[in-house]
């Protein structure tokens, strides 16, 4: 399948609120949405790119980075990152990010793939679940003036400088060849994402942010200080790594709002139709009483 | 001097044929246009294919662009994004329609980048409207209003873009209706050769294989759909054995698809297909907006649910409150039945 160098992966991902299992109880009685009852998840797509992304480095070589722009809390989805085998990973946070599109979202993400250095292929999910866009990787990649492979279900090849990808159509595949380094952006249905690795999470548990020192010192109160719990962290290569506005040199305004070219013009409550409805009884009598009424409206023939 | 205002609708087109959605967008960007006075303009990339240009003009274009380049012969990011991007740049466009399929959402994020413009994905409706920003006491007029469900569904929120031009949407193959050809229709076909740069060529397609889907939800006159409700192969298969009865296909929810129980080609909703069939039976779905998008306009609704508050019941026709295992069983048997009584009759 490959005959490569060692490959240098950076893989872009997000954390989403389980938009998927949305259920009753998320919405309020007066319309508005409890956002707090929707637990916050690893984007599926991303989870399948991250796993694209170690089974090239089991085949060649190199290493997986994985950057997130998000909240302190997306530190989570780091961490499970680096249980399920990423080498490094990067935490982008600042209120100044807040309130990107996602124009305004790939300019800082590129900024913080230029801060990382040179890569070869740089993967997404290829689309996040709460806004099911597909914009932020392609939008990137025209960033760094790099090519793009989008849905992409399987590499078959890489050599030194090529990638072969097989990339799913609406009605079939195509397989396209790419110089690197590009951009791939993976489909749910391209692999299994491995689980997390027993060993990695024993090594890697206490992997954190510096906002995240205190809880921990308060579970391990053999760090009696922030600065002893991060030099031990740091030793380890298991202080996240937090990069602001500044860090990456994200001009302010290309981020946030003000990078942002859609405007929000007004949100409404989803209000039903509420439609002339008849409540059916599940009973034999019930459904025959349905079906004459279908048959006589020429709705079942 | 400046051109006239215009409304650009990309056009997708596999082995000869323009994609549906293509003339879909054709057709609400000529509604769009005509209050407006704007010109309705087609961009058509490709390698020989002078003869489908008559087709958007017939579904309401006034003038197609069409780029004949020999790399242009298959849809490929890089050098067909380099053509939107210059003639845009060039001509200035108000607005720029692309439909939402693989490769739509493939080429409209890299020209949105490009051109630093707003892009909305799959809108289920687009406006045009005049939008108020009370800090700046400036009202932008006619806008495009792009509509879409938002945050997982819960929310429908109307985006504009008012400082950026084209005001790029996506949008979904049958969430707009296809207009009647009319071949009587005038319009000019503006031929323009591109120039690539080595950089948009580092893609090749090596091969390409398109298989013809075997199910046509858009067609069909019934729709049996399962959910998170459906919990079983065999579940599943009374969904089938329904949908044959009616004539009708089997449709599916994310969640569905998700659980692995049917293909993803049988979802229906934001995401998958927009259907407007006679009849539509939602077994065990909830009813998430991304799904009720693309039913809702379904004659008539027919929802089975074991949870009484599921949104589902709130725009169905019928509400039976049941058990999916249950309650299929009985209308297959009421049907059986009564075509069995038919025959007899006969």
């Amino acid at each position: 399948m490959t005959d490569s160098r060692p490959i240098h992966s950076v893989v872009l991902v997000k954390q989403v609120p389980d938009t998927h299992n949305v259920t009753g109880e998320v919405m309020t009685k007066d319309g508005t949405m409890n956002r707090g009852a929707l637990p916050a998840i690893f984007n599926p797509e991303d989870l399948n790119a991250l796993e694209m992304a170690l089974q090239v480095k089991e085949l060649t070589g190199g290493t997986v980075t994985v950057v997130t722009m998000g909240p302190p809390k997306a530190a989570n989805i780091l961490r499970d990152s680096l249980f399920r085998g990423a080498d490094k990973v990067v935490l982008l946070t600042d209120r100044k990010f807040a309130g990107a599109d996602t124009l305004a979202t790939s300019y800082v993400l590129k900024c913080a793939v230029e801060k990382l250095g040179a890569f070869d292929l740089l993967f997404a999910g290829r689309q996040a679940i709460d806004g099911d866009t597909a914009q932020v990787g392609p939008q990137t990649a025209e960033k760094l003036g790099i090519p793009q492979i989008t849905y992409a279900e399987s590499i078959i090849e890489i050599n030194d400088t090529h990638v072969t990808a097989q990339r799913a159509l609406d009605s079939g595949s195509e397989i396209v060849r790419c110089k690197m380094p590009v951009l791939l952006t993976v489909v749910g249905s391209a692999n299994t994402p491995r689980s997390a690795s027993v060993r990695k999470q024993m090594e890697r548990k206490l992997a954190a942010i510096p906002t995240e020192y205190a809880a921990i010192r308060a579970k391990y109160p053999e760090f009696e200080t922030d600065e002893q719990l991060d030099a031990y962290l740091e030793k380890r290569g298991l202080k996240i790594p937090v990069w602001s506005a500044e860090d990456i040199g994200a001009a302010e305004g290309s981020i946030g709002l003000a990078g942002s070219p859609t405007q929000v013009h007004k949100v409404n409550f989803v209000v039903l139709e509420s439609t002339e409805s008849k409540s059916i009884a599940p009973t034999p009598e019930g459904i025959a009483a349905m079906i004459a009424e279908l048959v006589h409206e020429y709705i079942v023939g | 001097m400046t051109e006239q205002n215009s409304i650009w609708v990309f056009i997708e087109h596999t082995d000869g044929v323009i994609a549906e959605v293509s003339l879909e967008l054709t057709g609400k960007a000529r509604e769009l246009a005509d209050p407006l006075g704007y010109e309705v303009v087609g961009l058509l990339c490709g390698h020989n294919v002078d003869a489908l240009a008559a087709d958007v003009i017939a579904h309401g274009a006034d003038r197609v662009i069409l780029a004949d380049h020999e790399e242009l012969a298959l849809y490929r990011t890089l050098p067909y994004a380099r053509v939107a991007i210059e003639e845009i740049r060039k001509r200035k466009p108000e607005i720029f329609l692309i439909g939402g399929t693989p490769n739509g959402r493939d080429f409209a994020p890299r020209v949105s980048s490009a051109l630093r413009c707003g892009l909305t994905a799959d809108c289920t409706e687009l406006q045009i409207g005049d939008y108020y920003v009370k800090k700046d006491d400036k009202t932008y007029k006619n806008l495009l209003f792009q509509i879409r469900p938002a945050f997982g569904g819960n929310l429908i929120a109307t985006i504009v873009n008012p400082n950026t031009r084209p005001q790029m949407a996506t949008v979904r193959e049958g969430v707009m209706r296809k207009p009647a050809a009319d071949a009587s229709r005038k319009g000019s076909v503006e031929k323009i050769t591109p120039v690539f740069a080595p950089e948009d060529l580092v893609l090749e397609v090596l091969s390409r294989q398109v298989r013809k889907s075997t199910i046509n939800l858009k067609d069909a006159p019934v729709i049996v759909a399962g959910g998170a409700g459906v919990t079983s192969a065999d579940e599943f298969a009374l969904l089938r054995e329904l949908a044959n009865l009616l004539g009708g296909e089997v449709g599916a929810s994310r969640a569905a698809v998700d659980s692995g129980l049917v293909e993803k080609v049988h979802q229906i909703g934001q995401t998958g297909t927009t259907v407007r069939p006679r009849l539509y039976v939602a077994a065990g779905i909830s009813g998430a907006i991304q799904h009720r998008a693309g039913m809702d306009q379904s004659s008539k609704i027919i929802a089975i649910n074991t949870d009484p508050n599921a949104p589902m019941f709130q725009i169905a026709h019928y509400r039976i409150v049941g058990d999916v295992g249950e309650v299929l069983p009985l209308i297959i048997k009421t049907l059986r039945e009564r075509s069995m009584d038919q025959r007899d009759a006969e």
